[in-house]
């Protein structure tokens, strides 16, 4: 399945990735080989909603050893990052552009070729500025809550906090005296469970904004558990996509303009199952299952009785048990290769509710004509060395000239990966 | 003497105690943990009331925590006057990255605080035992809940210190590294934090 990769590399990188490649194409006829019956034991009632530790089996000391996995609260530094020990497919090239950045999360983009960086656990949002081949480092918000999502729209710039959603008009002119955010929507839950936010704005000018679901299996209302869209002046609300768990990455297909989301399972229920999932909207409002059916072939075991999978919008693609999929793009430059053009790149951050770790990758995914999955092989790997991170991806976005850029939260860290011959940022 | 007025005494003893500091730069870092041990307890067990004890944190928590003092993280708006945060913020806003790693590493080398020799009453221990094992304190915290990397040394803590802890945890006021601890909190009533910090203050 992975078509024309060097034989050695395939090789190399089959085993880290088996989870997605076997996944994908027939998976609405049947389900994955590897899906076993569901064999953990009820969660036990005391628990909360929202504990990660829901589903958490008793006296199994694999199962102890694992929790949530901090990452480090100061950035790096520029000489301890991993890029000596990272692959990539021939012919491309990766470079820090910059470091130093406190728990680096989404970035965007602007006209003018500053990169925005948020943060889940800091409270600023950055502007990273290349002028003649120094890189400079800028504040413009700080004080924020949990400021994680980032969106670039005609010069301004879009800020998700956790339960609020403000704006810097005409940033790229003003990041050395920035306007203190404007709140532009605030009518969100203040959920901490999958409540930090990834938003983008559409090809139809509305603004993005997923809302967890509060808690690792929970029942959901219909604030929750989404991808909904609301203009740009916050009006208009509307629910895009429910039974969505947690998603913290998403695009549009410049093809047929139809968003594709990735979506975290649940945690707690194996190691193998349920795998994270690529979703694909092709209508307003569609379910795509959380919490009664996970992976789209898989009714969970708390909440699925009384459903069928049928009654939801399957996944075009799974992409690993506890991958932790986030950001995602599609490449619509010109620098990589033609085969890659139109193809989603997905940062999947890694595992924590899993004994090997899997995940702490790039991949590149690409699609058929119709919109369906063809094929996906792995594009940068090497951030777990035995069974530890060495870094740990987040999100993706591409520069003007094609070159991509990738946000390592755990380095507090930004890499840009080019093609050709090697070039400097910024020079 | 209420926790206000302890807090206003602190602070200015820390100021004080700061800008002394500031003028001895190539200190070492255990001179210029004096200041802290000197509330937080020198052994590293608190006589202080609602200041916790450091002994056996691991040093990836304090790092955690000393950060997030600095970056002004670690409270809510409401709890922005808070004394005892002032104190920290104080105490914190001059250090380098650093600073926080080396204060980190120092401190995580004091001893455990122990275990005090009041008991505790056996019923109210057994109850907030089972609380422990409903709420899985112990599964991050570990059985004998020393903590981990980022989670902290809850055993033998000061019980007023747990009490305030878990409090501002449930009402959002300590805002955590991220949002675990609220989570955990949320059905636990006041009467059962009382209990599970009785229990884990005697913890042996």
């Amino acid at each position: 399945m992975i078509p024309r990769v060097t034989a050695r590399r395939s090789i190399l990188l089959a085993g880290t990735i088996a989870g997605v490649l076997f996944a994908a194409p027939a998976f609405s006829q049947q389900p994955p080989a590897s899906a076993p019956p569901a064999a953990a034991p009820a969660a036990a009632p005391a628990l909360p909603p929202g504990s990660p530790l829901i589903g958490r089996p008793e006296g199994n000391a694999a199962a102890a050893k694992l929790a949530p996995i901090a990452s480090p609260p100061l950035p790096a530094a520029a000489d301890k990052l991993p890029t000596a020990k990272l692959k990539l497919p021939p012919g491309f090239n990766i470079e820090v552009y910059a470091s130093g950045i406190a728990n680096t999360r989404s970035l965007r983009v602007g006209d003018k070729g500053t990169v925005f960086v948020g943060t889940r656990l800091g409270n600023k949002v950055t502007a990273i500025v290349k002028k003649d081949g120094k890189t400079e480092i800028k504040t413009i918000a700080e004080g924020l809550y949990r400021p994680n999502g980032l969106a670039y729209h005609k010069g301004t710039l879009y800020i998700a906090e956790l339960s609020q959603i403000s704006k810097i008009d005409n940033v790229e002119a003003n990041l050395d005296k920035p306007p203190k955010p404007t709140v532009i929507y605030t009518d969100l839950p203040k959920d901490e469970a999958h409540g930090w936010k990834f938003i983008a704005i559409g090809p139809d000018e509305k603004l993005y904004i997923p809302v967890g679901q509060p808690g690792n299996n929970v029942l959901h209302d219909n604030d929750h558990g989404q991808i909904r869209r609301i203009n740009l002046d916050g009006s208009g609300r509307e629910n895009v996509a429910v039974g969505v768990r947690n998603t913290v990455g998403f695009d549009w297909n410049p093809v047929n303009k139809q968003l594709y989301f990735s979506d975290n399972g649940r945690d707690w229920l194996s190691e193998d199952v349920p795998q994270d999932e690529l979703n694909r909207v092709t209508k307003v409002g569609q379910h795509f299952g959380a919490p009664y059916c996970y992976q789209g072939n898989f009714l969970d075991p708390e909440f699925g009785w009384g459903h069928s999978c049928r009654e939801f919008e399957p996944p075009v693609m799974l992409t690993g048990p506890h991958a932790a999929g986030l950001g995602m793009r599609f490449n619509t430059g010109k620098m990589f290769p033609a085969k890659y053009k139109n193809a989603i790149f997905l940062a999947r951050r890694g595992s924590w509710n899993r004994s090997v770790k899997f995940g702490g990758d790039v991949v590149a995914i690409f699609l058929n004509k119709d919109g369906t999955v063809k094929s996906s092989e792995p594009f940068i790997t090497g951030f777990i060395d035995n069974n530890n991170y060495l870094g740990r991806p987040v999100d993706v976005e591409f520069m003007a000239d094609g070159s991509m850029l990738l946000s390592d939260d755990w380095n507090g860290a930004i890499y840009r990966i080019t093609y050709g011959k090697a070039q400097v940022a910024g020079r | 003497m209420n926790t206000i007025d302890i807090g206003r005494r602190i602070a200015v003893a820390v100021v004080l105690l700061c800008s002394a500091n500031q003028s001895l730069l190539g200190e070492t870092v255990a001179e210029r943990a004096a200041p802290c041990l000197a509330c937080h307890g020198e052994t590293g067990q608190s006589e202080n009331p609602e200041v916790p004890s450091l002994g056996g944190q691991p040093a990836p928590y304090l790092l955690i925590q000393l950060y997030m003092f600095r970056e002004k993280q670690r409270a809510s708006p409401a709890k922005k006057d808070d004394p005892m945060i002032q104190v920290m913020t104080e105490m914190t806003t001059r250090f380098t990255d650093d600073d926080l790693r080396n204060f980190s590493d120092f401190v995580a080398r004091l001893p455990a605080p122990k275990p005090p020799a009041d008991a505790g009453d056996a019923d109210r221990m057994q109850r907030a035992a089972a609380l422990i094992t409903q709420n899985r304190c112990n599964s991050c915290h570990n059985l004998d809940l020393a903590g981990r990397d980022n989670v902290p040394h809850i055993a033998n803590q000061r019980e007023d210190y747990l009490v305030r802890t878990m409090r501002e945890y449930k009402s959002n006021d300590r805002r955590g590294y991220d949002g675990a601890m609220a989570e955990v909190l949320a059905p636990v009533n006041d009467q059962q934090i009382l209990d599970l910090a009785y229990y884990i203050s005697r913890f042996r």
